[in-house]
């Protein structure tokens, strides 16, 4: 290499690294204005709720904040709203197009009860149902059965039949109201009830629109309400999957969890982590089922929670987005932009709550809320102060409710996009969280034998690794407490000695338990039981000859087969999951 | 005689929820005791027949589901019916004190609440097997 000649007059004798650099930078700049451009232009097209976008000073507000010139990177890592990798928002517009969906998840006692409940709640301004079942349904067992007695209706409602899910539904138009159901393990039956419901009240299934939650996988690693081993239970999912992109083009067939992960104790990366390496682990099923990944990935919606540290849960919703867009686009190759998009629904935080000074919740709710609305969700649910000691009262389920209200009416922060983007502190700790995840991606493939995420998945799953790792996280903070290095607020410090809780409680009584056995016995004796027989023969058929289960689970829901008849045929095939406890 | 303390730590009834459980787990044995834990899904019959078989000194239940009215009645009758009068039946979970108050009557220890030290728990058991059982804890 000849030594360069060094003219201070001459241009070309700026070293070449710089002039590249110079020019990267000036192609840079040229595609920050193309992409700027676009925008713009999805900005004029997208429709606008038409609200009030003036501070409480009458002052417009801007719709997006902006670099006065773009950093490095810029449109690989942050981008505009509604542009590849997302992470300023899905929507070009975000919330001056549609508010995030209030949703709060209630269910309790008889589904009666809760009908009344939907009613009230729907007419208070809520814009969309969730269903929380009870314990024995969500572990696919009747009302009726042994192992439900003292469970009835306690933490949601009970729904064993067709018929009780008529009742849930009555007077509720299914082609309107999207319904969201937190069920898991028997998923594809109570989704079924659903749909039974819907057309027999005239709604074709084509029309009902909602989420099932239908995650098996954080079941395993975190709520442990898993029934059948971890293959077959992967295998149901994708079922639903493909039913849902063959006949239900308006339901989001998963809702990929992590809320239930986070409430075992995860940190907010592993929270992160797991729930999408599950994610792309039923992406891989699903592909392997012959699926083209544009036909059922825009249907897919992701579930987070939103604990109670503001800045670390905004960062990682922001890296939820961009991590998922890429890996959609260059690991799977996904075409569609609706496939590239991260979807989700948020939580605040169950485990934040205290027993203690109660009304303090609302506060730790309405903080975390603002996170997720900082972050970009698409539907939240606000927790109700009363939440640690039992079901919310109706009163303390208003509050939740006017919580949400209040974000987006009052505050200002629902008519400016991603204010946050561009905070030196917010977009350090995006990349940090994002760091962390992809290291446990690392790790997670590697269990598996780096032969992606499903095989890395089930093997993390069979041994004990996500359990481990969430266990020792959730003791660590434990330890943080008992220590008070870590401070909450009348539970370690600020405690009120003479304390005593006086928030009204919702009380189920036996009362649940024993109209809903009554109902049961009646079903049995008055359905017709041969065909009964035949539907149950046909379902078992199925799961021994590996077709969809969901067409004979519809043909049993409209027999009034009952979901714990459904789920026992189910485990002589399947048999049942074992887990081995590690602490 | 010396000995550590042994503790079953069981979840009882359908609830999954075993964040709580697990925590105690480990302070319990970060504490010296020897801790079996029964992992999820045991009825009442299996816990007692555990808590036989491994000899502890205390069983802890922990219920988040809204049962605990149902499943500590039933581990506590199994208990004396098989002659573990000298055994401490204790746990915690999502429990309101006037439920607390009315299990304490029939003869169930103290439950913990949410947002409870571990330590307190630690200490009450401790407390409670030197009162009550004539060997020297390890």
């Amino acid at each position: 290499m000849s030594e360069m000649k060094v003219n201070p007059i001459d241009s070309s004798a700026v070293p070449q690294s710089i002039r590249d650099e110079d020019q990267n930078h000036l192609h840079e700049i040229e595609k920050y204005q193309k992409a700027k451009q676009k925008w713009e232009d999805d900005l004029k097209k997208s429709k606008d709720r038409g609200g009030y976008y003036y501070s409480v000073s009458s002052s417009p507000i801007d719709i997006l904040g902006l670099p006065e010139t773009p950093p490095k990177h810029f449109l690989e890592k942050i981008g505009f709203p509604g542009q590849y990798p997302y992470t300023r928002g899905i929507h070009p517009n975000m919330y001056r197009g549609k508010l995030w969906t209030m949703r709060q998840f209630s269910g309790f006692g008889t589904p009666e009860e809760t009908n009344e409940r939907y009613h009230y709640l729907l007419q208070n301004g809520q814009t969309g149902l969730s269903v929380a079942f009870d314990l024995p349904t969500l572990m696919g067992r009747d009302s009726d059965d042994p192992w439900s007695t003292g469970e009835v209706g306690k933490c949601g409602v009970a729904v064993s039949s067709l018929r009780d899910m008529e009742v849930l539904m009555h007077g509720i138009d299914q082609g309107n109201v999207t319904t969201s159901m937190t069920i898991n393990s028997p998923s594809f039956i109570l989704w079924a009830f659903y749909i039974a419901a819907g057309e027999k009240k005239g709604t074709h299934r084509s029309q009902m629109g909602g989420t099932l939650q239908n995650d098996i996988l954080k079941e395993f690693i975190a709520q442990k309400e898993f029934i059948f081993p971890v293959r077959p239970s992967i295998k149901l999912v994708v079922d639903t999957i493909e039913f849902a992109t063959k006949e239900m083009p308006k339901w989001n067939s998963i809702s990929i969890s992590g809320y239930h992960i986070r409430e075992a104790g995860s940190t907010a990366a592993q929270e992160l982590a797991f729930t999408l390496a599950d994610g792309f682990a039923y992406i891989e099923a699903a592909l392997d089922r012959g699926l083209d990944i544009d036909d059922f990935a825009p249907r897919l919606s992701h579930f987070f929670n939103s604990h109670i540290d503001f800045f670390e849960e905004i960062a990682k919703f922001r890296a939820a987005r961009r991590i998922y867009a890429r890996i959609m686009r260059e690991e799977y190759h996904a075409k569609k932009e609706r496939s590239w998009m991260l979807r989700f629904h948020t939580q605040t935080a169950g485990c934040s709550l205290t027993a203690q000074q109660p009304e303090n919740n609302i506060v730790r709710t309405a903080f975390e809320a603002l996170a997720a609305v900082l972050g970009g969700t698409q539907s939240l649910h606000t927790n109700s102060m009363d939440e640690t000691l039992a079901l919310p009262s109706e009163k303390a389920v208003t509050i939740a409710l006017r919580t949400q209200q209040i974000i987006a009416h009052e505050i200002g922060v629902a008519h400016t996009i991603d204010p946050l983007g561009g905070s030196w502190y917010v977009e350090q700790l995006t990349d940090k969280i994002e760091a962390e995840a992809y290291e446990y991606f690392r790790k997670i493939k590697e269990l598996g034998g780096n032969r992606g995420f499903l095989p890395g998945v089930i093997a993390g799953i069979e041994s004990g690794f996500f359990q481990r790792e969430i266990a020792q996280a959730a003791y660590l903070h434990q330890q943080e407490l008992d220590r008070k290095d870590r401070i909450i607020v009348g539970v370690n410090d600020y405690v009120d000695p003479d304390e005593k809780i006086d928030i009204p409680i919702l009380k189920i009584t036996e009362e649940a338990e024993l109209r809903q056995k009554e109902i049961l016995k009646k079903l049995r004796s008055e359905r017709d039981n041969r065909k009964v027989e035949q539907c149950l023969a046909q379902l078992k058929e199925s799961c021994e000859n590996n077709t969809n289960v969901m067409y004979p689970v519809l043909e049993c829901a409209h027999a009034m087969v009952t979901l714990g008849e459904m789920m026992n045929v189910m485990k002589s095939v399947y048999g049942e999951y074992i887990e081995d406890s590690v602490f | 005689m010396e000995r550590k303390i042994r503790i079953l730590i069981a979840k009882p009834g359908l609830d999954g929820h075993d964040r709580g459980a697990k925590v105690m787990a480990a302070a319990c044995r970060d504490a010296g005791m020897e801790v079996i834990y029964t992992g999820l899904r045991q009825t009442p019959e299996m816990i007692v027949n555990a808590a036989i078989q491994e000899d502890v000194d205390i069983v802890a239940l922990s219920i988040l589901s809204g049962a605990h009215m149902t499943l500590f009645p039933a581990v506590l009758k199994l208990m004396k019916e098989k002659g573990l009068n000298d055994v401490l039946l204790t746990g915690g979970g999502i429990i309101p004190e006037e439920d607390m108050k009315a299990l304490e009557a029939l003869g169930v220890g103290k439950l913990f609440g949410p947002g409870t030290n571990t330590q307190e728990a630690i200490e009450y058991m401790k407390n409670w097997v030197s009162k009550h059982r004539t060997y020297k804890v390890v």
